[in-house]
């Protein structure tokens, strides 16, 4: 078992830093500071973030709504929050693309001359092959981890509590903003750094919708893939570590995170 | 009039989320169901018998059946060891075995070409002996099982916790030896969240893009695995043959989700993890 | 003084699908009375304990509190102080934050919201504990929280749901008197549910006692147990002997068992001969199993000094009498 994941997981992360750090320490810095380095950075970073929150409010909302609420076709609702886990990537991607382009249904609405596309100006708002569209592959691939974080939570709530603030004379709103929704806080909350974690690692989906442009839609791991392509492996070992680097620290704040809502369970 | 002012909220809430949940997952596999049937029967004839599309079905099959055995023997004793020793750095290897979920998938396939590759440690070994790994079958396998490496061990983790020792030490009192009691009394104890875990092992194994797509160099019909072969056709404009393929894939997506759930209801646990 | 009104429960009934949980059920409970609605799972008490809150609508029915008309009022506006089985604190608030809820949702200043939340810290002896949080305390104290939080806003009423049902025996017996003691302090008309006997006739001065959905009998602890209305009360209240006698069913509490060695001369009593089948020395009492020539087993429970003046052994023959008895006919369905 040691052997299996020293050579599995160990050995390729340490060559991964074996790699970066035998690199002279300006040649890493520029690398990782570069204009487009930055730029892919800014991005990726901003519309993980967007997507992970716009999960976190309607992750909450959903799980709300699953929880607490009949009606017909709940279980099926309920079944197919996982289809983005289950769905590889590359067809997440395809079917994206085919509804958020242009011509898609979904396109369509924001499309040059629409009503809602209208809003935007002229050119309507593109959302397949610009930065909506990342922030829509991004949300998509990332969605079930605030539902499957806060439904337990809510499920484990006792009625009696909301009972209690009832006969204390707290109004439902009331009782849901001050009974409800703070012990509900450590699991969104984790539930959205998992989510930003997914998303800012995502290659798949977004490299299929995204136009890949440099200092427009383009994100750090197809940077990383296209200085592959060009055997460019200093360039892509590099900005790779500042990936890693991003991943463990967000692992780490996951892990306090999940204590703080077991201990406040 | 109260009752009825909380039941507007209802269903102001109820259609939120749908619409949400529609314009994110519904709408997008509904599209992808009216692409396949308005492309036609021709288009789907054409696909499967696309000589890139059959090998690159093959490959799939064959890439999860490597990977998925070895991520399971393995996953199964990772699980043991870490829920019943307890040994220093036990926390930190847990955290480890959380790694491949939060590495990028791209990253991980940077790390294998580092390692494997012409110059990299390993790589240099397997070149001496002429086994090509990067940019071949090896490579996609081994980018394969680090991707779907933790799954077995999450799911059997917790199951294994939850059971406890005292069975086993029943069986050990009986005269029962490490073995045995290990296939007779601690495998059908957890034999449900074992079968959860190779199911969520295969689906991810079958369904990787980003780690596998490094390492395979991408020469058609050579080392193209299903998702691969998607991204390509899709980019080349073959839509219809992108679609027909991508539907086979979100089918399986579809069978590991219902088996998922009839498997969670046979636990009887109706947990959800996340992963 | 102006007089002043308890509780009203008028013709109240409350079905859950099918099964009918409260069942035209008709009640009063006097203003600063401390009354138990005492039975067993599922008998409709914890139903009409939160019909009276305004946790549940009646199907059919009245409530009144305090003289007025509650009977749609919403939970909020009633002023009522209830304290839950599992407590219900608020997990993410400490004591004081969970004391002095009710009153911050009545924008009570903070300076008097501190001031009443100290006083009732007092009352409830939980001094210094102000600041930690539910999970830090013990079982008992969680309880009396759950109390301090009801009486916080003084409420008109305070209804109690199995208050001491999750605490250990010894807790249990120190809270009990503890509450009762709290009751003569403040005098709120008190409503409290219980499946416990004994629990109902330590605290209570009035005892309700119910049965599938229906009253069965009502009446200070005293009455209920000297002069039980039905058999069912009789079972509930209390172990008791039940004995077939010709077409009757007999109920004799094993205190009230009289043995003798040989039989009794007045005429006219009713006399069985018994064979000792078993002792059991408690210490503080000890009870006897007989058996009666016809097969049916009778318990005893005597004094020591009793036990001591027979001297009783195993398979000594005996007479048994009863002091007090009531009888039911045989088809009477508890």
């Amino acid at each position: 078992m040691v052997l299996y994941l020293l050579l599995m997981l160990f050995l390729p992360i340490l060559t991964l830093f074996a790699t970066g750090f035998s690199l002279p320490p300006d040649r890493f810095w520029s690398i990782a500071t570069s204009n487009l380095a930055w730029a892919t950075y800014g991005i990726t970073i901003s519309l993980a973030l967007g997507s992970a929150v716009c999960n976190g409010v309607f992750g909450t909302l959903v799980a709300w709504v699953l929880v607490r609420y009949d009606f017909p076709g709940k279980k099926l609702i309920d079944a197919s929050i996982d289809i983005p886990f289950a769905l590889p990537t590359a067809v997440a991607g395809v079917v994206l693309t085919t509804v958020y382009s242009e011509n898609g249904i979904l396109g369509r609405l924001f499309a040059p001359g629409s009503p809602l596309g209208s809003l935007w100006g002229e050119e309507g708002l593109r959302l397949a092959f610009a930065r909506p569209g990342v922030f829509i592959a991004m949300t998509f691939v990332s969605l079930p981890f605030v539902i499957r974080t806060v439904q337990p939570v809510l499920e484990d709530m006792e009625k009696e509590v909301e009972e209690a603030a009832w006969c204390l004379g707290a109004s439902p709103a009331t009782t849901f903003w001050y009974v409800i929704f703070p012990p509900l806080i450590p699991s969104i909350l984790t539930g959205v750094a998992l989510a930003f974690s997914r998303a800012v690692g995502e290659f798949g989906s977004v490299v299929i919708i995204a136009a890949n442009l440099p200092f427009d839609d383009m994100v750090s791991s197809v940077l990383i893939f296209q200085r592959l392509e060009q055997f460019d492996y200093p360039g892509a070992t590099v900005i790779g570590i500042m990936m890693l680097f991003l991943s463990v620290a967000l692992l780490f704040v996951i892990n306090l995170l999940q204590n703080w809502s077991s201990k406040s369970g | 009039m109260v009752k009825g002012k909380k039941i507007s909220i209802e269903f102001l809430l109820i259609t939120i989320a749908l619409l949400f949940l529609g314009a994110m997952i519904y709408m997008p596999l509904l599209a992808l169901l009216a692409e396949v049937v308005q492309g036609g029967w021709d288009v789907i004839v054409k696909t499967w018998h696309d000589r890139n599309f059959q090998s690159a079905v093959l490959l799939t099959i064959l890439t999860a059946g490597i990977a998925v055995p070895l991520n399971t023997i393995f996953g199964l004793c990772t699980a043991w060891v870490l829920v019943r020793q307890r040994f220093p750095g036990r926390a930190l290897v847990m955290t480890i075995l959380d790694l491949p979920f939060s590495i990028s998938p791209v990253v991980v396939g940077l790390m294998l070409v580092l390692l494997y590759g012409k110059h990299g440690w390993l790589g240099q070994i397997f070149d001496r002996f002429n086994i090509p790994i990067v940019f071949n079958l090896p490579g996609m396998v081994l980018a394969t099982i680090f991707v779907s490496l933790p799954f077995v061990a999450r799911e059997v983790m917790p199951i294994l916790e939850e059971v406890g020792t005292a069975e086993e030490e029943a069986a050990k009192t009986l005269g029962a030896s490490g073995w045995q009691t290990f296939w007779l009394v601690t495998v059908p104890n957890i034999k449900w969240g074992i079968l959860y875990g190779v199911l969520l092992t295969n689906a991810r194994a079958m369904g990787e893009f980003g780690a596998v797509s490094v390492l395979s160099g991408n020469i058609l019909g050579k080392t193209q695995t299903l998702p691969l072969f998607i991204e390509e056709v899709y980019t080349n404009y073959q839509t219809g043959e992108a679609f027909a393929a991508s539907l086979v894939l979100a089918m399986l997506a579809l069978v590991t989700l219902v088996l998922k759930e009839w498997l969670s209801q046979k636990t009887g646990s109706g947990h959800r993890r996340i992963h | 003084m102006e007089q002043e009104l308890g509780i009203s429960v008028k013709n109240v009934s409350k079905r859950f699908g099918d099964f009918v949980a409260v069942d035209r059920v008709n009640l009063e409970i006097k203003a600063g009375g401390l009354a138990a609605l005492l039975g067993p799972s599922g008998s409709g008490k914890s139903t009409l304990l939160r019909l009276i809150a305004g946790l549940e609508l009646p199907d059919e029915g009245q409530i009144l509190l305090t003289g007025k008309d509650s009977t749609y009022e919403q939970v909020q506006d009633r002023n009522i102080g209830f304290v839950f089985q599992h407590y219900a604190l608020f997990k993410h608030m400490t004591v004081r934050e969970n004391i002095g809820f009710g009153l911050r949702i009545r924008r009570v200043p903070h300076k008097q919201i501190k001031a009443r939340v100290d006083d009732l810290l007092e009352l409830v002896q939980l001094r210094g504990l102000g600041d930690r949080y539910p999970h830090q305390l013990s079982g008992g104290q969680r309880q009396r929280v759950a109390l301090a939080r009801a009486l916080a806003v003084e409420p008109k009423i305070l209804l109690l749901d199995e208050p001491f049902s999750a605490l250990d025996a010894q807790v249990r017996k120190d809270l009990r008197q503890w509450l009762r003691r709290l009751h003569e302090e403040v005098h709120v008309t008190t409503v409290f549910v219980t499946h416990d006997q004994e629990e109902a006739m330590e605290i209570a001065d009035h005892i309700v006692v119910m049965n599938k959905g229906k009253i069965e009998q009502e009446g200070t602890p005293a009455q209920i147990y000297d002069h039980p209305a039905t058999p069912f009360v009789m079972q509930f209240i209390g172990p008791v002997n039940v004995m077939h006698r010709q077409k009757e069913q007999v109920f004799i509490r094993p205190q009230d068992v009289v043995v003798t060695l040989s039989p009794p001369t007045e005429p006219g009593t009713f006399t069985d001969r018994a064979r000792v089948k078993r002792i059991i020395n408690l210490g503080w009492e000890v009870q006897v199993e007989l058996s009666l020539d016809d097969g049916q087993s009778l318990m005893a429970h005597l004094s020591r000094e009793q036990f001591a003046d027979l001297a009783l052994t195993v398979g000594q023959v005996v007479y048994t009498t009863s002091k007090d008895e009531r009888s039911f006919p045989l088809d009477y369905v508890i």
